[in-house]
């Protein structure tokens, strides 16, 4: 076949899956317009007539959307492996790589890598930990709020939610947050345009290339950060592998700043559409701790993704090696069989097991950080700017797919 | 009332920690912990139910003594 003709039957075939969904049990995909815009009507069929949907749309996928199927696979590491953890697997890319032989351990990873990689950055997470970022982040999310409070409008996504937790995490990396921008973009470039396999892979080689200079500069000059602790640290008597320090510094990156500012942007869309739980948060800040779980679990920002390890029938769909499965913790969190008047915030739930954060043993590493950041953006937001809504007319911009969350979010206030 | 945690199956969420850190405390990989024996003091009973109802793993259970 001729290049042209080869390129253009590519084209074709990449045409044919931006087919708009017609049939979300055996044909779905995460990324059409309509799941972004609204996943949970779509998740509500499926819970009650397809339980597990499928697709073929990039390769052999399923869907789970009841909290029970998806919290049962999410513990079977026997069959379903976390090897693979994108949503939308990378286009033509080997898995292997040379400079990343073990992925982004741990959350690409399977025991035992991942038990012992796990273990370095847990403590790094921990409550105490979390503890002195909290002054930081509080002083962060006032500056920002100071900035904009007086002008009547601010765009709470862009202008706000997507400043703080980059910031954060380039603190706690040791990398400096004049960056921020640039690492937002390239974090953006990696989980939200999966449809662009150029764009996406400059991404990965962007963020990669950046930290295998830093781990240099870390070598010769170390710091009280996260990277430099892990050069340092051994294992077993025998230093971490360079290459696992990398993987695993490009996680933070990658996992902590797209999912956390999702979920401060979607929180802050909710006050500003759903006065009541706004004036209830302000009258009553002791809800705060309730509230925060509750727009958690109703608008969860990450569905990860597992890789079937060998050939499995889970109820009743032949799941074979190397099909994907969509582990739709969002869709898991508003099954009604677990959560009362699952479709509505309840803003102080109190009896609230949701999976935000997902289950099983990878849970979310930073899920203290990320609750920190979340309760102290709303807390300092509320403090300055109590009363707000969405600006007339206002388009509202969601990314969907691997991370949801409103990417442009006009509001107005007095 | 006593509370027990069953290291196996927590995973760390710190739901329990957060909700009555006076009965639960954490380590620095997560894992949650009952302080002293595990008794649990009258007052607080109804708020370790609720740390019960909400871990996601099932990993707390309760014994009348």
């Amino acid at each position: 076949m001729r290049p042209a003709a080869a390129a253009a039957e590519c084209l074709g075939e990449r045409m044919a899956t931006k087919q708009p969904v017609t049939d979300w049990a055996t044909d779905f995909d995460v990324l059409d317009p309509n799941y972004v815009a609204d996943p949970f009507s779509i998740w509500d069929d499926l819970r009650i007539g397809c339980p597990v949907a499928h697709t073929d749309r990039r390769g052999s996928t399923w869907l789970p959307t009841r909290y029970a199927d998806v919290t049962a696979i999410a513990h079977d590491i026997e069959h379903f492996s976390s090897l693979e953890v994108a949503v939308i697997p990378f286009d033509g890319e080997p898995p292997e790589d040379p400079v990343l032989p073990y992925g982004l351990p741990p959350i690409s990873a399977d025991p035992p890598l991942h038990t012992w990689t796990r273990r370095l950055l847990l403590p790094w997470f921990s409550h105490r930990k979390v503890g002195e970022y909290e002054a930081m982040t509080r002083a962060l999310c006032a500056r920002l709020v100071d900035g904009f409070a007086s002008t009547g409008k601010a765009d709470a996504a862009a202008g706000y939610a997507q400043q703080i937790p980059v910031r954060v995490i380039a603190a706690i990396l040791g990398v400096p947050d004049t960056l921020a921008d640039t690492f937002t973009g390239w974090v953006r470039d990696v989980l939200e345009f999966a449809d662009d396999p150029e764009r996406r892979r400059s991404g990965v080689e962007n963020l990669i290339n950046y930290f295998i200079a830093e781990l240099a500069q870390r070598r010769q000059h170390p710091g009280d950060d996260l990277i430099s602790a892990l050069l340092q640290t051994e294992v077993d008597g025998v230093p971490v592998e360079e290459s696992v320090v990398l993987g695993t510094a490009a996680l933070v990156l990658i996992a902590g700043v797209d999912t956390t500012w999702s979920a401060i942007g979607s929180a802050l869309w909710h006050l500003a559409t759903h006065p009541d739980d706004r004036r209830r948060l302000v009258d009553e800040p002791e809800v705060m701790d309730f509230a925060v779980e509750e727009l958690l679990r109703a608008y969860s920002p990450v569905t990860m993704a597992r890789v079937v390890a060998k050939d499995v029938e889970y109820a009743g769909c032949p799941m074979k090696a190397g099909d994907r499965i969509l582990m739709a913790f969002p869709a898991a969190n508003r099954d009604p069989a677990v959560f009362e008047n699952a479709d509505q915030v309840v803003i102080d739930r109190a009896v609230n097991r949701h999976v935000a954060f997902g289950s099983g043993i990878h849970r979310c590493a930073g899920s203290n950080l990320a609750r920190m950041e979340l309760r102290v953006a709303l807390e300092e937001w509320l403090k300055r700017i109590p009363e707000f809504r969405l600006a007339e007319g206002a388009e509202v911009a969601w990314a969907g797919g691997q991370v949801r969350g409103p990417r442009i979010l006009p509001v107005v206030f007095p | 009332m006593k509370v027990t945690v069953d290291p196996d199956r927590c995973q760390g969420h710190s739901r329990c920690y957060s909700l009555v850190p006076e009965v639960f405390d954490t380590d620095d990989f997560g894992t949650s912990t009952v302080k002293g024996d595990g008794t649990v003091p009258a007052e607080l009973e109804d708020r370790v139910r609720l740390a019960v109802a909400n871990c996601p793993e099932g990993a707390i259970s309760l014994s009348e003594e």
